[in-house]
């Protein structure tokens, strides 16, 4: 016993007091900035695994992107990926960061969902579905939940039963052998419910995408109400996606 | 000319150069290199078309020797052979993956029951859907069916139960959820970057061990000599990904056995490693950090200097944490004898990794074919002799305490890094390129074939769970089914590592 009470008083305090304000240590690459520099479009392009960024503006799709950081180590005056760790949104378009532009990505709290914010506003129970998942992203919610970052205290938390859920959040490009779990799944979940999207496998199939094993119609039939992206999602970028899409008043 | 030939670790060669025997006496040589020696195994063996053709290529790593012995041979997609099987168990996995990839039939297999359900397999009317359960017709018995969506956040897997009361005499496992094509894709994507970043999501939690693994295999077709600073950090990063997934792992355990201060405290101490990779490159999970040909974010004395703070607050912690728990006898009373495999099970079905070294078989690809700086490491496996859950907790334990040191004494002395443009060169054409790296879970495989211009006509993946799974569905047997938990985590498999 007294040894127990050892350990805990050896760990201190653990708990990230402020998940909105934090700082993520080292060369975190979150939200990309672009200068309006003029570079090699073309090469600049060609460059990117998976055809996140495009010209005429130039932008990068943080929905497709891999946070590789390649571009910006190439061409370090032109895009600069930012700490910001707060870049979910509820809007897909949202996500997309064009040249010359240094703004917020975040919710909008004039298109989420009436509902959202009335039945889940103090309480979010998320039934989670891997459909290709690499298991980066699974850890990264998990991380999501443990005692530095503990989602828990915002009464967000992970359930076993789709029964039990309010929504459902899915990572991985989504294969063909996990589409139809996948629609069992969310089915049980109980109206109203929402969708979100973790990691850019899950909102763009990521390096996946355009692979003849993926089968992705799930997403073409409902409404998605949240994007986390990154390759993993961070436990920040998580967290606070689902705080102010349930949280976050106009 | 000898039936097969040998190489090391790394190396390319001419794809005209391993012999092409016919099927008996293929299979007597590979079957007889395995029987009665434990010092060999297969670490693949696989088929890919050549014209209307199917050639089977089998690698025999022999662990003194550092050697691999490779040969092949030539069969017809509509053929009926003889199972390599019926020598030796091992190879059961590999003729099931062929058999569903080409359609080619094995007379004396016992169970050519499918694999992961590829999209390009032979025979597109079997699917997930359909999968042959075992059964057993009984009243005393029944089933439990759990998955592919889990209780937790984990995976999709789908494990099928054939209980006695509370006790489980059979465990089937079926996989295939995960497939996203990764080895069709490495032949379609082009760009070396595409391919690194494929490499990454083979299994998002060895994202060192895979990529590590596609480095050695392209630098091997290229011809290129990379530098130390580059194997520094690759092996640097290979322990660093092994002490987080084994402190995540040992927390994951402390759940299913419901001690919460040891989850709690594992739990946390895997991120300040996990952090010091995003100081380093950018990412908690190392994606981005290794480059074939080139050293993307070089290890710099500061780094080493942050690394000593993270791992001097982290070792009192974690040891005193574990002391704590292998003295508990609650934890203890779960941990031992709990999810057996025997030796002669172990070596029987092939298990790699930590699913060998608890059971006294000693796999470690660290020591057996050294690469980047192992060679001056020398290391030494953990072995643990009685293959339960108290064994794999044990090794990952002392794994961890292993990793440190070598990570101490690594940055103790960081190589100088001298920036130079990367020389990434080609291919060379119709070669065959193989590559073996120990990946926290045990042996990682890449073999890559390239055809007359230099490029990939075939990528062969093999994760350490491939043969592992099978060493799970074992372990259970016999124990209760509220056991399953902690045998489950214990091994820690990957399920998209293994579904590809």
């Amino acid at each position: 016993m007294l040894d127990n009470i050892k350990i805990v008083y050896h760990q201190g305090k653990q708990y990230i007091r402020n998940t909105a304000t934090t700082k993520v240590p080292g060369i975190f690459r979150g939200r990309p900035v672009i200068s309006t520099e003029k570079v090699n479009e073309t090469e600049l392009i060609g460059l990117c695994p998976v055809d996140a960024i495009s010209a005429n503006p130039v932008s990068i799709d943080m929905g497709k992107c891999t946070f590789c950081g390649e571009c910006a180590k190439r061409f370090p005056g032109k895009i600069r990926f930012t700490s910001e760790y707060k870049i979910s949104t509820n809007e897909r378009a949202r996500l997309i960061v064009k040249e010359g532009e240094d703004r917020l990505v975040e919710v909008n709290p004039e298109t989420v969902r009436k509902e959202i914010h009335s039945v889940f506003g103090s309480s979010l129970k998320l039934r989670q579905v891997s459909a290709g998942g690499d298991n980066s992203c699974e850890w990264e919610l998990n991380a999501s939940n443990n005692v530095q970052f503990d989602m828990g205290r915002y009464g967000i938390e992970f359930v076993a039963s789709p029964r039990h859920a309010d929504g459902i959040v899915i990572t991985g490009p989504i294969t063909e052998n996990m589409a139809e779990a996948l629609q069992i799944c969310y089915d049980a979940v109980p109206e109203p419910k929402i969708i979100v999207l973790v990691g850019t496998d899950a909102i763009s199939g990521g390096i996946h995408a355009g692979s003849s094993a993926l089968n992705r119609s799930f997403l073409d039939k409902y409404m998605v109400d949240l994007y986390i992206p990154g390759n993993p999602a961070h436990p920040l970028t998580i967290i606070n996606g689902l705080l102010d899409l349930t949280r976050k008043k106009k | 000319m000898e039936n097969f030939t040998t190489i090391l670790n790394n190396q390319t060669i001419p794809v005209a150069d391993i012999p092409e025997v016919n099927y008996a006496t293929f299979l007597e040589m590979n079957a007889g290199f395995i029987i009665s020696s434990p010092e060999r195994h297969c670490v693949n063996y696989f088929g890919y078309p050549v014209q209307n053709h199917i050639k089977l290529i089998c690698c025999i790593a022999d662990d003194n020797t550092h050697n691999i012995h490779v040969s092949s041979c030539l069969v017809n997609p509509s053929d009926t052979l003889d199972s390599f099987t019926a020598r030796h168990f091992c190879f059961e996995k590999f003729e099931r993956e062929i058999h569903e990839n080409f359609g080619i039939g094995y007379k004396d297999h016992p169970w050519l029951k499918p694999v992961r359900y590829a999209k390009n397999r032979f025979d597109q009317s079997k699917t997930i859907a359909n999968y042959p359960f075992y059964s057993i017709d009984s009243d005393e018995l029944h089933e439990v069916a759990v998955g592919p969506i889990h209780a937790g956040i984990i995976e999709p897997g789908h494990f099928r139960f054939i209980c006695n009361g509370e006790q489980i005499l059979h465990l089937e496992i079926q996989l295939g959820y995960q497939h996203r094509g990764i080895e069709q894709q490495f032949l379609d994507k082009k760009n070396l970057l595409q391919r690194s970043t494929l490499a990454e999501s083979i299994a998002g939690d060895t994202v060192v061990g895979h990529t590590t693994t596609f480095s050695h295999v392209w630098e091997s077709l290229c011809g290129i000599q990379t530098s130390r600073d580059i194997e520094f950090s690759r092996t640097l990063a290979l322990e660093m990904e092994r002490m987080a997934n084994h402190t995540g792992d040992l927390s994951a355990v402390c759940a299913d056995i419901a001690y919460q201060l040891g989850n709690s405290v594992l739990g946390r101490l895997r991120t300040p490693l996990i952090n010091f990779m995003q100081e380093w490159g950018g990412n908690r999970l190392s994606k981005g950090l290794i480059r074939p040909g080139r050293n993307q974010f070089p290890f710099t004395p500061e780094l080493a200097n942050r690394l000593t703070e993270v791992l001097d607050a982290y070792e009192p912690d974690f040891v005193e944490m574990n002391k704590q728990l292998f003295q508990l006898p609650s934890a203890l009373s779960r941990f031992e004898r709990t999810g057996v495999v025997s030796y002669d099970d172990v070596l029987s079905i092939g298990t790699v990794g930590m699913a060998a070294r608890m059971s006294g078989l000693r796999r470690d690809i660290r020591s057996s074919h050294p690469y980047s700086l192992y060679p001056e490491i020398t290391h030494e496996p953990i072995l643990k002799h009685h293959g339960d859950v108290y064994s794999r907790v044990q090794i990952r334990r002392q794994e961890v305490m292993q990793s440190m040191q070598y990570i101490r004494d690594m940055i103790a002395n960081v190589p100088e890094y001298i920036e130079q443009e990367p020389e990434l060169g080609s291919p060379e054409p119709n070669s065959f390129a193989i590559s073996l790296v120990e990946g926290w879970r045990g042996e990682i495989c890449h073999c890559a074939i390239t055809d007359n211009s230099g490029e990939l006509i075939q990528y062969k993946i093999k994760d350490p769970s491939f043969h592992n799974w099978l060493a799970l569905a074992l372990a259970v047997r016999n124990n209760e089914i509220s056991d399953f938990p902690i045998c489950n985590k214990s091994f820690s498999l990957s399920y998209s590592g293994h579904d590809l």
